[in-house]
């Protein structure tokens, strides 16, 4: 079973052969490192570039006008701050050109909390990446969609914001890509060695097209008493939670991960809280302005009387950083007990 | 009065350029400084908004459009610009109509459909990249378009155009940084035309190096040069070694012309004419002087240009303001999708 660094490396390598994918950098993303997470490792376009974002971001913005479909990455999304203006004109270019140039490119860059990474290497950057109006966003939670939605997300003409949950990139799926080989076979061909790497050559498996629509939910747990709706590295743990809750009897928790956050499936969010009329938001991003309150509002304007409990967010503390101590770090960002917590009291609430 | 007709000498820099190709920069000059008023009479008189553009660079820009090859693709040289560069879209070949239409932000504004402000280019046939309001992210995005062309087999470069003040951004470094990478140098025209202010602060306040071009001082390959940019014949050959240089090399080139800014900053510092050189001026008594146009020829140039804008502008004056519902077009490139929240609140 892959990884998401090796889907999300599988997936460029099919965009560097199959899609017309001729640049693909960033800071230490071409070899010897092949990216600090490994997910370029072994790339034939891969190359490292200045420790610069906001060149980076420049030269991926030009090489789309140029008519490359180029794949960036920021290193870590907590550096991404200096370059939210550059941000914005890839996702405004379109509209403020009046629809003369399109801007095929996709950044994608680390982003959450989980590794111990303190203050600058567990920032979340949803709620934000969501205000970039023109550009699409996508976080995967399972390998198979991280594989799905970058194949995807070359294909788009529009810039695409490739949200790579920090936490979840060493963790396997439970579906195999199509094509995907067994572990073993799989960790042989495509991952590098340690020590000298100069001679190394990866062997790829032959993989097929398989895309995720962006703007497409997943139920990765259906039920009927609760919705929860989230992404990223909430989302397995929502999963989790769901299962536990119907092993237990105490409720049929339907999941719904996102995977798009730009555009959201509101269709999926209705339909699934029409359902259950009981609905949590989980996600990492602080509770201040977090995305999921834009979607609570949705929800009640447009299905305040089908709602049979009030909607509820679970998220992360307003500090001004997350902090090391584990402690720390697990009391500001939810954990699977604050998710079981909550679930509890929304399936307690009386309708 | 005859007027003083100079002995002509081959090695002159006026009359080798040769009165033809001279006549055809004076009109786009004329057409770009009367354009440029024409804006600026509209943004006072309630027919468009903020105004900002490049009255005083014509003598730079004008020579540097001419010299564009122009075109779509990386084969053909991309132009990253900024708001002052409206002579070098009128050197191009671009019509002051269009121009006028994006200042009355009309629906017929071709560069942006009414959604911004004036001067701000999008034009994908001749490679001039959306134009921005920010600062010096043009230098940025120059680098894309530079790697573009560093990758295939071509003479097309890139030109990256904007201010003095600028250059104290980040971008301006990002660009000399990864424009001189030794394993990939980029064929890119590094320009910085210096009128001495950004906005209402003087350059020297703000700015301890002698020269911009000093920049080059530490990439020892990259070539740099300041040029008048108010002289016509200086800035046409310092141009074209720069253009001759980066196509041929493959490699930056750094220039700095310093020019005049004829109406301030924009209007927000009032577009009222300030007393600095006029680069028309010099280079009309250049042309007289030498015997390469005659004073009343030059004078028609000038109500021949005015009664077009004038023609122009009442053209504008009969096209719609865009429809209200035309802001969801155009968001993504595959169009809004259905369930996109399009009402701005409950």
């Amino acid at each position: 079973m892959a990884s998401m660094a090796q889907a999300i490396r599988m997936a460029l390598h099919y965009g560097e052969t199959e899609l017309g994918v001729t640049e693909i950098f960033g800071e230490d993303v071409g070899p010897p490192l092949g990216g600090v997470f490994t997910a370029t490792q072994g790339l034939e376009r891969a190359w490292n570039s200045p420790l610069d974002e906001r060149g980076i971001i420049g030269a991926a913005l030009g090489l789309a006008w140029a008519g490359a479909r180029p794949v960036a990455e920021i290193q870590f999304v907590d550096y991404i701050f200096n370059v939210i203006d550059l941000l914005k004109l890839s996702a405004n270019g379109h509209w403020s050109s009046g629809g003369k140039y399109k801007t095929p490119m996709v950044v994608m860059t680390p982003t959450g909390s989980g590794i111990h990474g303190s203050m600058y290497h567990s920032h979340s950057f949803d709620s934000i990446a969501s205000k970039l109006h023109g550009m699409k966003v996508v976080c995967p939670s399972t390998p198979i969609d991280a594989y799905g939605l970058m194949v995807a997300a070359i294909k788009s003409d529009d810039p695409v914001l490739y949200l790579k949950p920090k936490a979840l990139m060493r963790s396997k799926g439970e579906e195999l890509i199509p094509g995907e080989p067994d572990e073993k076979t799989l960790h042989e061909m495509i991952d590098a060695p340690l020590g000298d790497r100069t001679k190394w050559k990866p062997k790829w498996p032959k993989l097929g097209a398989y895309s995720v629509e962006i703007g497409k939910a997943k139920i990765s747990h259906p039920g009927s008493d609760a919705t929860v709706v989230t992404h990223g590295r909430m989302a397995p743990i929502c999963l989790e939670a769901a299962r536990r809750f119907a092993a237990e009897g105490r409720g049929s928790v339907e999941v719904l991960d996102l995977r798009s956050l730009i555009p959201y499936d509101w269709d999926a969010i209705k339909a699934s809280v029409k359902k259950t009329g009981r609905v949590l938001f989980v996600n990492e991003e602080t509770e201040i302005t977090n995305f999921a309150e834009h979607l609570i509002r949705r929800l009640v304007d447009e299905m305040f009387y089908e709602l049979r409990a009030r909607p509820r967010l679970l998220a992360g503390k307003a500090t001004p950083g997350i902090a090391l101590s584990p402690s720390l770090e697990n009391f500001i960002q939810p954990q699977k007990a604050d998710v079981e917590r909550a679930l509890g009291e929304l399936l307690a609430d009386p309708a | 009065m005859p007027e003083k007709i100079a002995r002509p000498s081959a090695s002159d820099p006026y009359n080798k350029l040769g009165g033809q190709r001279l006549l055809g920069v004076h009109e786009l000059m004329v057409r770009s400084r009367l354009l440029e008023e024409r804006l600026i009479k509209m943004s006072k008189g309630g027919d468009g908004f903020f105004w900002i553009g490049g009255p005083g660079e014509e003598a730079f820009n004008v020579p540097l459009g001419l010299q564009v090859k122009k075109g779509h693709g990386v084969d053909y040289d991309f132009l990253h610009l900024h708001y002052r560069s409206s002579a070098i879209v009128m050197a191009l070949g671009g019509k002051p109509i269009d121009a006028i239409r994006q200042m009355r932000s009309v629906a017929t504004d071709p560069y942006s459909k009414g959604r911004n402000f004036v001067n701000h280019y999008a034009i994908p046939e001749w490679n001039i990249v959306p134009v921005s309001p920010t600062i010096e992210t043009q230098y940025s995005t120059a680098i894309g378009t530079g790697i573009a062309q560093a990758r295939a087999k071509t003479d097309a470069v890139t030109i990256v155009n904007g201010g003095d003040a600028g250059t104290a951004e980040g971008d301006f470094h990002s660009c000399l940084v990864w424009a001189n990478r030794p394993v990939l140098p980029l064929p890119i025209l590094i320009v910085v035309v210096n009128n001495g202010y950004g906005i209402s602060t003087k350059e020297e306040t703000q700015h301890g190096e002698k020269l911009i071009s000093d920049w080059a001082k530490v990439f020892p390959d990259m070539p740099a040069r300041t040029v008048d940019g108010n002289d016509v014949a200086a800035a046409w050959g310092a141009l074209e070694e720069a253009f001759a240089y980066v196509r041929k090399n493959r490699r930056p080139y750094l220039l700095e012309a310093r020019c005049s800014r004829l109406y301030g900053h924009s209007s927000s510092s009032g577009a009222n004419r300030i007393p600095e050189a006029d680069c028309i001026e010099i280079l009309e008594k250049n042309m007289v002087s030498r015997g390469l146009a005659k004073a009343d020829q030059l004078k028609k140039v000038w109500e021949r240009e005015a009664a077009a804008i004038d023609e122009a502008h009442k053209q504008v004056k009969t096209e719609p303001f865009p429809a209200d519902e035309s802001v969801w077009e155009d968001v993504f490139a595959d169009g809004l999708p259905p369930s996109y929240p399009t009402k701005g609140g409950s």
